[in-house]
């Protein structure tokens, strides 16, 4: 396989995870804001900026911290890079070169994905909105499927690695603005908005029902941390990201031979994560802890990009 | 109903309620599917291309800088026996373009023998003096040509143009297929339509026909010049039907005069290039070198023997507008015998005889600069203004030996969906011809090409032009 090509599957991979985490995030947002018990608007638009790192980016707009133009912002500004239209465009230009890796019906749901976006200028209120982002993750798992019925080969095999790369970072960053950015002074842990927090949280990734059912009792944060940091049974855990780039990595090497300081670097996360217990990370500080995750996050991202010659 | 008393492919000289006799099963189907019905599919065809993302950039044009090319569902369709002739003539014309640019870059018996003024070689921009003396691998140059024809009546054919560089539409010709069986499968239950889905498979036994050496097993690949260009879908079309990469300037390296592609597992030697590129930007250090697109050292591998480059460097030159007037004349010199499909009458700017008759019958002619392409700098008399006319005839008595003139045709129609139902609309045809080291193939189909508008004759995509299946019938019993 070309080095461009398989360059460019891993980058489709990790935009169209992106694109799919960000309508998850504004949805549960929009949720966030009209449950809450008293006016949580600003705090709730915030929170969702600073998950993706683009509070400042949004503020330079000068425009207010409003759900309309947040949940603009955040899906279908062109200006901005992390919108979900332009994680889409991205994703497709990434598709687009490489065509001839994917099968007519991954590519087709990639530039479906992208049409619909491309026709859209307003999100309209919540209800518009809401519907834009249904749409946006039917069309991602559209191409989760369509990569399914696929050969089972290097080009599947990078896309699932970007995705599952992006993924760690996606949740890293959700477990750790809710510990430290979200909860008002005035607000008791453990109080309602800091129960509506968490269980919007869990929302975002899909998992208020696995949580009832791993968990068997009432929202506990500490649960909710253990859920998304160590519990390899949630798609979209940190553990089970880490066990899948671990799992990625030694099918890429089975096929192409290609193996080393990647695989070394995630086979060691994996193996520190499975002695780490969720207690200990919380005494000695979960900031730190997901911090640290992030960055070897990153790590791992540049070693990937060197074991396989991206270009 | 025919436009101005242009033959009909399908309804001959009779309209819909008289068609050519061959054709009245396909005229039933017409009259029995009503328009209503042909929109809604022809609507679903262009849907499902503009989801499949076949597309081709318009440049530009901004709004609309990925259009599809308007589909449409009316098929065009030859019988057995005329495809059969055209298929010799065609083959006799490809063979004759491959021996004149072996003779050309080679002995140049032809300038020798006086057929052609060899100041029009050696003077005209598609010569290219880097490739004179080098023989392609296995004496082939023009591996893929394109051959636009028009038809004036039941057996009249005329080349317009050979397109020997880096001819497109084939992708069309396929997916123009898939859209007709999906839409109109009782079409193909009347009819038994040669099938064009082994064009990938031709294509590939033609590169690899022509791999340097005796290698079983040659590294074959597409060269694109990216995804912004206006062909792109194309190449990525044929590169993934044939289970080639397709490549980017930027993924090959040339070292010790071998070309190699930059891999995840490292280099890979690289036997044949189907460029769709065009000369000018193939190689920096030898064409422009000012071009990001290119490989540099490609020429230098080229040369040493070590890689084949589809279409042949240098082939410009037998395509050339100029040269094209000279076809009768070339292919006799080479066959021995007469061309069994005509040029279209040409008159020669550059001769005085014949510019003296191009201006005093300009409004009746269509003129071509003679490296224009794609509709861009050509007049067409019967529908020009006065003005163009005269902006016309300032050019061509400033400099004539860029203009080609001919007379215009009654370019034949066939029937096409239009807002008020059926209409007759010009079309022309671009078949596929491929020469490998084992011989020639011509595809059994092509590109039809619609002008979409009433009257007119410029089936240009870039000029909004659309495009129709071409059947190929396998019997003429239908």
């Amino acid at each position: 396989m070309l080095s461009r090509t398989a360059a460019a599957l891993y980058w489709l991979g990790r935009y169209l995870e992106r694109a799919d985490f960000i309508a998850r995030l504004v949805e549960a947002t929009i949720r966030l804001d009209a449950l809450s018990t008293r006016p949580a608007g600003e705090a709730a638009w915030e929170s969702a900026l600073a998950v993706t790192y683009t509070d400042e980016a949004f503020a330079a707009t000068g425009e207010a911290l409003t759900q309309a133009q947040v949940a603009r912002f955040l899906t279908l500004d062109m200006s901005h890079p992390g919108s979900i239209v332009r994680c889409l465009e991205m994703a497709r230009n990434n598709a687009r070169a490489v065509r001839t890796a994917l099968t007519r019906e991954a590519w087709t749901a990639i530039n479906r994905a992208w049409l619909m976006t491309q026709q859209r200028s307003s999100t309209g209120g919540a209800i518009p909105t809401l519907n834009l982002l249904e749409q946006v993750k039917g069309e991602t798992r559209g191409f989760e499927g369509a990569i399914h019925r696929m050969m089972r080969n290097e080009a599947t095999l990078l896309i699932q690695l970007g995705a599952a790369i992006e993924r760690a970072d996606n949740t890293a960053r959700l477990v750790e603005i809710k510990y430290h950015l979200l909860l008002p002074e005035d607000e008791q842990v453990g109080g309602v908005v800091d129960r509506d927090q968490w269980n919007t949280i869990l929302q975002t990734v899909s998992a208020v029902n696995a949580y009832r059912w791993l968990y068997n009792d009432g929202l506990q944060p500490a649960n909710v941390i253990d859920l998304l940091i160590s519990r390899a049974e949630l798609p979209r855990s940190l553990a089970a990201c880490v066990e899948e780039v671990v799992a990625l990595l030694n099918a890429l090497a089975k096929r192409t031979g290609l193996q080393g300081e990647a695989d070394r670097m995630a086979r060691a996360r994996m193996a520190r994560m499975q002695k780490t217990r969720t207690h200990d990370v919380i005494v000695s500080g979960l900031h730190e802890h997901l911090e640290a995750f992030v960055a070897e996050n990153a790590m791992l991202d540049a070693a990937i990009a060197r074991q396989f010659r991206f270009i | 109903m025919a436009a101005s008393g242009a033959f009909d492919e399908i309804w001959g000289h009779g309209g819909p309620e008289n068609p050519r006799a061959e054709f009245a099963a396909l005229s039933e189907w017409l009259a029995d599917t009503d328009a209503a019905e042909l929109q809604r599919r022809q609507q679903s065809a262009e849907a499902a291309f503009r989801q499949l993302g076949i597309t081709f950039a318009v440049y530009g044009d901004s709004d609309a800088a990925e259009r599809i090319i308007p589909f449409d569902i009316v098929p065009r369709v030859f019988l057995a026996g005329e495809w059969a002739r055209l298929s010799e003539g065609l083959e006799q014309r490809v063979n004759a373009i491959n021996a004149f640019l072996e003779d050309i870059y080679g002995e140049r018996r032809i300038l020798k023998e006086g057929i052609i003024p060899p100041e029009l070689i050696y003077l005209n921009e598609q010569f290219r003096a880097e490739v004179d003396g080098v023989r392609p691998p296995h004496g082939v140059w023009a591996h893929i040509c394109g051959i636009d024809l028009v038809r004036t009546g039941p057996d009249q054919f005329y080349v317009l143009e050979d397109n020997a560089r880096t001819p497109s539409g084939v992708s069309y010709m396929l997916e123009n297929r898939e859209a007709m069986i999906r839409l109109c499968p009782e079409l193909f239950r009347d009819f038994r339509v040669a099938p064009v889905d082994s064009y990938p498979d031709m294509l590939l036994k033609t590169m690899q026909s022509v791999a340097p050496g005796n290698n079983p097993k040659p590294v074959c690949v597409v060269l694109t010049p990216g995804h912004f260009n206006s062909a792109y879908y194309e190449h990525s079309f044929l590169a993934d039907s044939m289970g080639v990469e397709l490549v980017e300037a930027a993924d090959l390296v040339v070292d010790d005069d071998v070309v190699w592609m930059q891999t995840i597992a490292g280099r890979v030697k690289v036997d044949v290039i189907y460029r769709r590129i065009d000369d000018d930007f193939l190689d920096p250090l030898v064409f422009r070198p000012d071009s990001m697109l290119g490989v540099p050292g490609l020429m230098a591998a080229y040369r040493s023997g070590n890689v084949a480059i589809l279409n042949a460097p240098g082939n410009g030159i037998a395509d050339d507008k100029a040269i094209y007037s000279y076809m009768p004349e070339i292919v006799r010199f080479y066959s021995g015998g007469e061309a069994k499909l005509p040029n279209v009458e040409t008159y020669r700017c550059r001769e005085p005889q014949a510019l003296k008759y191009v201006l005093e019958h300009l409004p009746e002619l269509v003129v071509k600069l003679v490296d224009g392409s794609g509709g861009y700098g050509m007049l067409v008399g019967p529908t020009a203004t006065r003005q163009e006319i005269a902006d016309f005839r300032a050019a061509l008595v400033a400099e004539p030996h860029r203009y080609i003139a001919q007379p215009t045709l009654a370019l034949s129609t066939v029937p096409t969906l239009v807002e008020q139902g059926l209409a007759p609309r010009h079309v022309d045809f671009r078949p596929f011809v491929l020469t490998g080291s084992d011989g020639v193939r011509v595809a059994p189909g092509g590109l039809t090409r619609v002008a979409l508008r009433e009257g007119s004759l410029v089936v240009n995509s870039s000029q909004g032009g659309g495009t129709k299946d071409s059947f190929v019938l396998l019997d003429d019993g239908a």
